[in-house]
């Protein structure tokens, strides 16, 4: 097994803040406000070439470099996107609940490497348990010095505050979450500008994923080189992969980026349940286009997962096996952007609703060889015409299955009924 | 509901105190809306339009843009639902561990569907969108508590999963 540093050691509770620290904890936000100045910080990230875990991937050290020097009129913030709700992903909460006061720190050292007065953790409604675990890692971290007026005995003050969603998926879009935070309906807004430039409350933001502050603590210690040797030159690092659906084992598991997708399955989830067949995989949550088995020997990296015409995306695998039906896993996720497109673009709030019920009369058999061309043209209308990338995703994730499984729709079609009788139901 | 608020306010002293405590937080009072929601729905179980109105005073903001907040939002409700909130999560993972065995179970027990609750007030059912424990399906949230996770409901033994899922519930 490769080595861990995201999760804690099975059988290892890591939770309060002295067994944290008794196994290196805070070492390295110690170092990082100590020894180094917050130019540095950013420094050593960009050049660990660690990317965000959120989704997007876009480079941390990149990201940060963007916020303006202190001293302007408007104080910085860092916005933490703690609303995990990409379906099939589930890790940031392994993080929060698991290793919450790794989290902290890497917080706190990003918050110090962006100038920012405050971080604000955006916790989805639901997680509850990850909700307690950090209030509970805050109190201890403050009590400590490590949190609050000069924290780790610097003359700086920076605090940490949760926040809550309310069950919103669009509220994990970065400017549907800044909305959210200062008590709006979670809509996106409209870029430029940029959250650095103009973010919560109209002051510079940074907004990073759980997952990827949680890197910040391993990096400040063992350094960007060491970082870089763990993946591949483009998307380097361990990272969680959350495996879900027909598998023997499902859950998380922390490992290098580039591991091939096959491994995950095969050696890690304990393979396809009941030894049945391989049918299909989504790579990284929903939002991301659908694979079929043979192409499951991709390696699990930005640039592997482009090539076969999908992405990475939160890392959140689901596997099906030959049991399951492809419209309906599509009639299931179209189901889900329809209820959570937030409707202020016509293409988005409209296509969804189309999407659902053409990949519902084709389930039911009652579809056309027409609703199959419908889907295809109604996709191409919501792509890149929408103020976020919900719209694209409800169309990548619909075309996908088409494409991918076309002969699995015509079959419903010319049969007028589901052709695979051990199908989950939707 | 009448339209004009009348007698005592139906936030209780403890729910204004810790709404006030979130105030303090922010640059602006009414990013604690989320959290004070949360709380009003933790005491009375729904968040009525006299409860908004009340909110909607202590942040200094209009009670429509409460209201837009409450409606947006798909955990708060706005009329009372069961003592306990079955939401079954009916997204892809979850589907595919059989959720919808899960939900028609609970349906046929309790005599009621997704949206209804049952005529004691005891039990509303709910299907929700991904909790996010893909890898613990089928996954069952009951109000706002710790999930209930490895939820099946298929097979022969189907009915004594669903007693053992409600002994659960309690």
């Amino acid at each position: 097994m490769p080595e861990r540093y995201l999760l804690p050691p099975d059988g290892t509770d890591l939770r309060s803040i002295d067994a944290y620290r008794k196994q290196g904890g805070y070492a390295a936000a110690t170092r990082a406000l100590r020894e180094m100045t917050p130019e540095a910080v950013v420094e050593v990230v960009r050049e660990s070439g660690l990317r965000g875990r959120g989704g997007a991937g876009f480079t941390t050290g990149q990201k940060w470099s963007f916020m303006p020097k202190p001293g302007g009129p408007k104080p910085s913030y860092l916005a933490c996107n703690a609303d995990e709700s990409e379906p099939g992903t589930f890790k940031d909460r392994q993080i929060m609940e698991r290793n919450p006061h790794l989290f902290l720190e890497g917080l706190v050292i990003g918050g110090y490497a962006i100038h920012a007065r405050a971080a604000y953790v955006y916790i989805r409604g639901e997680y509850i348990t990850a909700f307690r675990v950090l209030s509970d890692a805050i109190r201890e971290a403050r009590a400590a010095g490590l949190l609050g007026k000069g924290l780790f005995g610097s003359d700086r003050e920076f605090d940490i505050h949760l926040m809550r969603g309310a069950g919103a998926y669009i509220c994990g879009e970065e400017t549907g979450m800044i909305e959210s935070a200062e008590g709006r309906k979670g809509q996106p807004r409209k870029r430029p500008p940029f959250p650095a430039v103009s973010g919560l409350w109209s002051c510079p933001t940074t907004v990073n994923n759980v997952e990827t502050v949680s890197h910040v603590p391993a990096i400040i210690m063992r350094g960007a080189a060491w970082f870089k040797t763990i993946g591949t030159p483009a998307s380097t690092g361990n990272t969680l992969f959350g495996i879900s659906g027909h598998v023997n084992r499902p859950g998380v598991y922390e490992l290098p980026l580039g591991t091939p997708l096959r491994e995950i399955i095969e050696v890690h989830a304990g393979g396809v349940r009941g030894g049945r067949a391989l049918k299909a995989i989504i790579p990284g949550g929903v939002s991301m286009p659908v694979l079929s088995a043979a192409q499951a020997d991709v390696a699990m990296d930005h640039d592997s997962l482009k090539q076969v015409g999908s992405l990475l995306g939160t890392g959140g695998i689901v596997v099906m096996d030959d049991t399951a039906c492809m419209v309906r896993a599509a009639v299931v996720i179209a189901r889900f952007f329809r209820h959570e497109t937030c409707g202020q673009c016509t293409q988005c709030r409209e296509g969804t609703s189309w999407l659902y019920k053409l990949l519902r009369r084709i389930e039911a058999g009652e579809g056309t060889l027409e609703d199959l061309r419908t889907i295809d043209s109604v996709g191409g209308y919501m792509e890149g015409q929408t103020i976020c990338a919900l719209s694209d995703a409800a169309a990548w994730a619909a075309t996908g299955f088409l494409r991918r499984f076309r002969a699995e729709f015509e079959a419903h079609v010319h049969e007028r009924r589901c052709p695979l009788p051990e199908s989950f139901e939707p | 509901m009448s339209a004009v608020a009348t007698g005592a306010p139906l936030l209780s002293a403890a729910v204004r105190e810790a709404i006030a405590a979130e105030v303090t937080k922010y640059p602006q009072p009414r990013s604690a809306l989320l959290i004070a929601l949360h709380l009003i729905q933790g005491e009375l179980g729904y968040v009525p339009l006299q409860a908004q109105r009340e909110v909607a005073e202590l942040l200094g903001i209009k009670p429509i843009e409460v209201r837009e907040v409450v409606t947006f939002y798909p955990m708060y409700h706005e009329h009372s639902v069961g003592k306990r909130n079955i939401q079954v999560c009916v997204n892809i993972a979850c589907a595919l561990g059989g959720a919808r065995h899960v939900v028609r179970g609970l349906e046929d027990r309790l005599g009621i569907a997704p949206g209804g609750r049952t005529p004691d007030g005891r039990y509303s059912l709910e299907e929700v969108q991904c909790l996010g424990s893909c890898g613990t399906a089928v996954c069952v949230q009951v109000n706002n508590e710790p999930y209930i996770e490895n939820v099946k409901a298929d097979g022969p033994d189907a009915a004594n999963a669903i007693d053992e899922l409600l002994k659960r519930i309690g």
